[in-house]
């Protein structure tokens, strides 16, 4: 093919001692030709973020590249000296990293930092700098650029941080842009903005795109191309239409079996079962095979190569092996039957009542407080017994502060929290401890979420301890093993350290540390948002399992509408502290009436790309919780609002089926005047 | 008869609570894994040596007793001498007692200054009088000392090198029979830093201590090494002496401090509040108040009670080491709010953390959460700072006897020669070998505890440890 303006051939990158080094990068080829977008897909450690830095020659320390060639714009940079590289890195090729929050000067302004990079690969300084600056932020839709030039990162909120990345980038007028993960530390409103942004200059300035991801929905967005990664190697390659119609690797057809959504609601998801072998090990077989769920005799003893068809390419032996050829697209169909659990009868296990946690914003000599952060602000939620309702709503809205005030981790300032009929908020210390059993929580981070000093044993136990203090030794052996088995983990793991163990069974053990007091209600915050689609789907499946054999409610707090629309019976959606809509799963998600929600739903990336649906944009980002607009709290950023919108916040409107929205667009006559 | 000094109690309890220490680190692989670390760097290993050696130096300078009175004739048994003397006292007797008159260099046979002395004629003249005991073997030093010198030297070298010998065998059939691996093998592994510890830099320290000690113990019964002061005691043996104050100083304070540190820091960092408050305003407070107006004021404040209640102590050692351990405590005292502050600050960040968060979810009680979360979580700090500010102390002893407000002068410190010095280099000529001889002891022992508590540090410090 004609102008390929990257080929890399033969790629092979280690990491740590020569002895017995990571292959992190084994024997990777693909090209990438001007102006189009290629995605490199991949579950984490699959060697895609070694593989981009390879391309920059950016490796940490203990990397290096032991063979292969990157041609770039017909120049092999793998020979080039390490200054005519730094012209190539920012003026050939340039990379956006994950966090933008880390990847700027704090103590620079923000137009000194992009001044910085046109002096690097422009020589421009002065007026004509600051003039290109002020393009640069205009181009990438910077509101206020002139203001903003002047303004230091912590001022910024993390979408306009990507912004300024992507504007340092691109003053180096760069052929080729790398993306590494550039939209996960965002929210999903957010996303999509810095998605469109970035689709728009590619097509703008020509500029080609390699986007390093993890999540299929933003490569459906995106890409024209796309190669899978899997343990350090490529598995399969493709056009895009031609890898979501028919995924031809087994890999990659389980990572999109393995997606959860509404199509396959509360039905047990296709995990992909075992681990990402370890990359030191030197593979004799298919790197897939112990874990493909259709492996072939011949898997094991030989490496499979590569079978090619119309432009998609795939490694595996299934092609090539004629015999054996699967029908094409014979999707993983679940057979069982969904399970929709009977609509909230009875009482509510958990009720929460106007809650509020108002944080005192302290200032000066004296500490004396001058506002409040309303991180919750007028909370009403209803939880019956072994439902799950999902809390939905962006980072910053306070969702996880809910959940706190729930378990009286964070005292509530105003309201109440009732559970099982017992106001919790008020119990003395002494009886609320006893309680506590019956409320446990599962955190997001399965890394910070366990000491790391401590057993799993002793981790799981610690509840046990606690609270039944008078069981003996023989018995608590016996339940933590139990437990251990309930979560698919082995007996043996109870002599273990945490680290010992992978992120989705660390949350295993905490989910397992959270069964051990027999809770009837569990708090879920973003227990899936750090772990890979794979593993998200062994931990949506053990919690759907889990609930059906236990009876156990769950509150659900995520930003993942997928995992929403697959789990919960009920949404809440939450907006700067306050919820603006709630309502049984269907109902909101296929009828969604308050702007927010449909602006939100609009936003996530999904599959089928071009299926002709409008994203709503939002402009700009939430404001600060210490000072909400007056009126609706939406209202600045909403796209259907009137002058009442600016007047007073709305009102409670029933929609009926327990489906309720504060939205003055919704508000009938008789509440309108409350 | 045994003597036990406040001081020799408490660093034996330190001895103790260090070993129960490594008998409960070994059961814990977060803790082992980084003391694994520590010892493969070579430069750590072969600087633990050293302080070993100034360990045990101290442990026995710290085993006190009264030697039983011998004269003559008369029936003494049961009844001890008044002097204190410690087992190493003891083995250094040779050096100990042979006192000179005044000044005399390194293996001088003169004194430093011209005396006058009545000749056998009944005349007087005034000439370089011959020491007692430094190279009084000798009938004519002029021509003979320089190749006794140099022989004895030599005799004491071989004699180590066979000791070196003995120990590295030693140390090799140890290994071997520890690792169950033939003699030859771990001799090759040994050699080629293939070991669990490295050993190669332990031996090669081990070997020049052992080196230099039997050197100078062959040299020390001839002659005065490093000179004699004012009062003629042998410097020698006073920088030797000077090992235990130094290190008491370091380590006891720190017993002092530790417990203030953790138990305040901790509950400043967890409890939040009015308790960090008082806390706060606490350390704050004592942090503005010059520690060393503090320290001054407190030894003055003792002295003064040493002075009126003198009956009180049988001995002047006894009283020298009141003043000792008054030290420590009044340094642990001033010295633990720089821990206390790093360990409120890491609780602070420890008490957000999910684990914590759970656990409070569980119910557990405050107390648990403090023993098993939170205190195995900032060990590290713990450990790295104590190894850190153990050089700081040692160095602040001599300050602080400089200025005169440290020890008591009579204990053996390098922070008092180092004060006596100050006047004898006013001389002419110069007495150097007082300074000289405290600055190089204390050189080496604080130049092996810093490079120590580097590789602490490096193999602890987690942010290191990712890289």
């Amino acid at each position: 093919m004609p102008g390929a303006l990257l080929s890399v051939s033969g790629l092979v990158t280690h990491l740590g001692s020569p002895v017995r080094p990571v292959k992190a990068v084994d024997g990777v080829d693909f090209e990438i030709h001007e102006g189009e977008t290629f995605a490199l897909l991949g579950e984490s450690g699959c060697g895609k973020s070694i593989t981009a830095l390879s391309l920059m020659r950016l490796l940490p320390a203990s990397g290096r590249i032991v063979s292969g060639s990157i041609r770039f714009d017909a120049q092999e940079l793998l020979g080039l000296s390490e200054a005519r590289m730094r012209a190539v890195r920012g003026g050939g090729m340039t990379m956006i990293f994950q966090e933008p929050m880390t990847s700027l000067n704090p103590v620079l302004s923000i137009g000194r930092q992009i001044a910085e990079a046109l002096r690097a690969h422009q020589g421009e300084t002065g007026a004509a700098a600051s003039a290109h600056v002020q393009e640069l932020l205009q181009a990438v839709r910077m509101p206020d650029p002139a203001k903003r030039a002047g303004e230091y990162p912590h001022q910024l909120s993390g979408g306009m941080k990507q912004r300024v990345m992507i504007a340092m980038a691109l003053a180096g007028r760069p052929k080729l842009l790398i993306a590494d993960e550039p939209t996960t530390a965002l929210d999903v409103t957010v996303q999509s903005q810095v998605l469109d942004l970035i689709r728009q200059l590619q097509r703008q300035r020509g500029m080609a795109v390699l986007l390093i991801t993890h999540d299929l929905g933003v490569v459906a967005e995106m890409a024209d191309r796309l190669v899978v990664m899997y343990a350090g190697e490529i598995v399969e390659c493709a056009g895009r239409k031609q890898f979501f119609r028919d995924p031809r690797h087994p890999y990659s057809r389980a990572l999109l079996d393995s997606l959860p959504g509404l199509g396959n609601r509360k039905q047990p998801l296709r995990a992909i079962g075992g681990f990402v072998p370890s990359l030191q090990d030197e593979f004799i077989g298919c790197r897939f095979f112990p874990r493909c769920e259709r492996a072939l005799s011949v898997c094991e003893r030989q490496a499979p190569v590569w079978f090619t068809e119309a432009g998609h390419r795939v490694l595996c032996h299934l092609y090539t092996d004629e015999a054996e050829r699967p029908a094409a697209g014979t999707p993983g169909a679940a057979t069982a039957t969904p399970v929709e659990s009977e609509a909230g009868t009875g009482p509510p296990l958990l009720e929460v009542r106007r809650l509020e946690v108002h944080f005192p914003i302290q200032a000066g000599l004296l500490k004396r407080t001058v506002g409040h952060v309303r991180a919750v602000d007028g909370v009403d939620l209803d939880i019956p017994a072994a439902r799950t309702l999902a809390l939905v709503g962006e980072s910053g809205c306070g969702k996880t502060t809910v959940g706190k005030s729930i378990l009286q981790l964070i005292t509530p300032t105003e309201g109440s929290v009732r559970f099982d009929g017992v106001r919790l908020n008020t119990l003395p210390r002494s009886q609320l401890r006893r309680r506590r059993a019956e409320l446990q929580i599962i955190f997001q981070d399965p890394y910070s979420s366990m000491n790391p000093r401590m057993l799993v044993g002793d981790i799981i136990a610690e509840g046990i301890s606690a609270l039944i203090p008078d069981e003996t030794r023989q018995r608590r052996r016996q339940r933590i093993e139990n437990l251990l088995n309930e979560v698919g983990l082995p007996a043996d793991s109870a002599q273990r350290y945490p680290h010992e163990f992978s992120g989705g069974q660390r949350q295993r053990i905490c989910i397992a540390r959270a069964l051990a007091v027999e809770p009837k209600l569990i708090i879920c915050d973003e227990p899936t948002s750090a772990l890979d689609v794979s593993v998200q789907a062994q931990i949506l499946n053990l919690l759907q399992a889990l609930q059906q054999q236990l009876s156990i409610s769950y509150l659900f707090i995520t930003h993942n509408m997928s995992v929403v629309s697959y789990l919960a019976d009920d949404i809440a959606v939450m907006y700067l502290g306050r919820i603006v809509e709630q309502g049984p799963v269907n109902e909101v998600l296929l009828r969604p009436r308050h702007p927010y929600t449909e602006a939100l739903l609009s936003a996530v990336p999904v599959l089928d790309g071009d299926a002709g649906r409008e994203v709503i944009r939002l402009q700009g980002d939430a404001p600060s919780p210490s000072s909400p607009p007056p009126g609706c709290y939406f209202h600045p950023r909403c796209p259907r609002r009137f002058e009442a919108c600016g007047e007073r916040y709305p009102a409670r409107t029933e929609i009926g089926d327990g489906h309720h929205v504060h939205c003055h667009l919704h508000a009938d006559s008789t509440s309108a005047c409350d | 008869m045994p003597v036990l000094f406040w001081t020799d109690a408490l660093i034996f309890l330190l001895l103790a609570l260090t070993i129960a220490f490594v008998f409960y680190a070994r059961r814990y692989e977060h803790l082992r894994a980084p003391w694994r670390q520590v010892g493969r760097s070579g430069v750590a290993m072969g600087s633990m040596v050293v302080l070993g050696f100034f360990l045990s130096v101290t442990i026995l300078d710290s085993l006190h007793f009264r030697p039983p009175l011998q004269s003559a004739g008369l029936d003494q048994t049961g009844r001890y001498s008044t002097e204190i003397l410690s087992v190493f006292d003891w083995v250094v007797t040779p050096i100990r007692e042979r006192d000179e008159k005044s000044y005399s260099a390194p293996f001088a046979a003169y004194l430093y200054a011209k005396e006058t002395v009545e000749l056998p004629n009944g005349r007087k003249d005034r000439r370089y009088p011959r020491l007692k005991y430094g190279a009084a073997h000798l009938a004519d030093p002029e021509r003979e000392r320089s190749a006794d010198i140099i022989s004895t030297g030599v005799w004491g070298l071989l004699k180590g090198m066979v000791l070196c010998l003995a120990v590295y065998a030693l140390i090799v059939f140890t290994v071997a029979r520890r690792t169950r691996a033939s003699v030859t093998v771990t001799f090759g592994r040994i050699n080629t830093g293939d070991t669990v510890l490295r050993w190669r830099p332990m031996l090669l320290t081990l070997g020049v201590l052992v080196l230099l000690t039997t050197t100078a113990a062959e040299l020390a019964v001839k002659y005065h090494i490093l000179g004699t002061d004012k009062v003629g005691e042998d410097v020698f043996y006073q920088t030797l002496k000077s090992i235990r104050t130094g290190l008491m100083i370091g380590t006891l304070t720190t017993l002092v401090m530790l417990p203030l540190a953790i138990v305040l820091g901790i509950m400043a960092g967890y409890f939040r509040g009015w308790v960090d408050d008082v806390i706060q305003y606490l350390y704050t407070t004592l942090n503005s108040i010059p520690s060393v107006l503090l320290i001054a004021a407190a030894v003055l404040i003792l002295q003064v009670y040493l002075d009126n209640h003198a009956d009180e102590f049988s001995s002047v050692a006894e009283r020298a080491d009141l003043r000792l351990l008054f030290l420590c405590l009044i340094l642990g005292l001033t010295s633990w709010t720089g821990l206390c502050r790093y360990l409120r600050g890491e609780s602070l960040k420890l008490r957000e953390i999910d684990f914590i968060q759970a656990a409070n979810a569980l119910g557990v009680r405050h107390l648990t959460i403090i023993t098993r979360h939170i205190l195995p979580n900032v060990l590290h700090i713990v450990l790295i700072t104590v190894v850190l500010d153990f050089s700081g102390l040692v160095l602040a002893e001599a300050v602080l006897s400089y200025v005169q407000i440290g020890v008591d002068p009579t204990m053996n410190s390098w922070g008092n020669m180092i004060n006596s010095a100050r006047l004898e280099m006013a001389r002419e000529p110069i007495v150097w070998w007082s300074l000289l001889a405290a600055f190089v002891l204390m050189f080496t022992l604080v130049l092996a505890a810093n490079l120590f508590a580097d590789a602490v540090r490096d193999a602890f410090d987690p942010r290191l440890r990712q890289q």
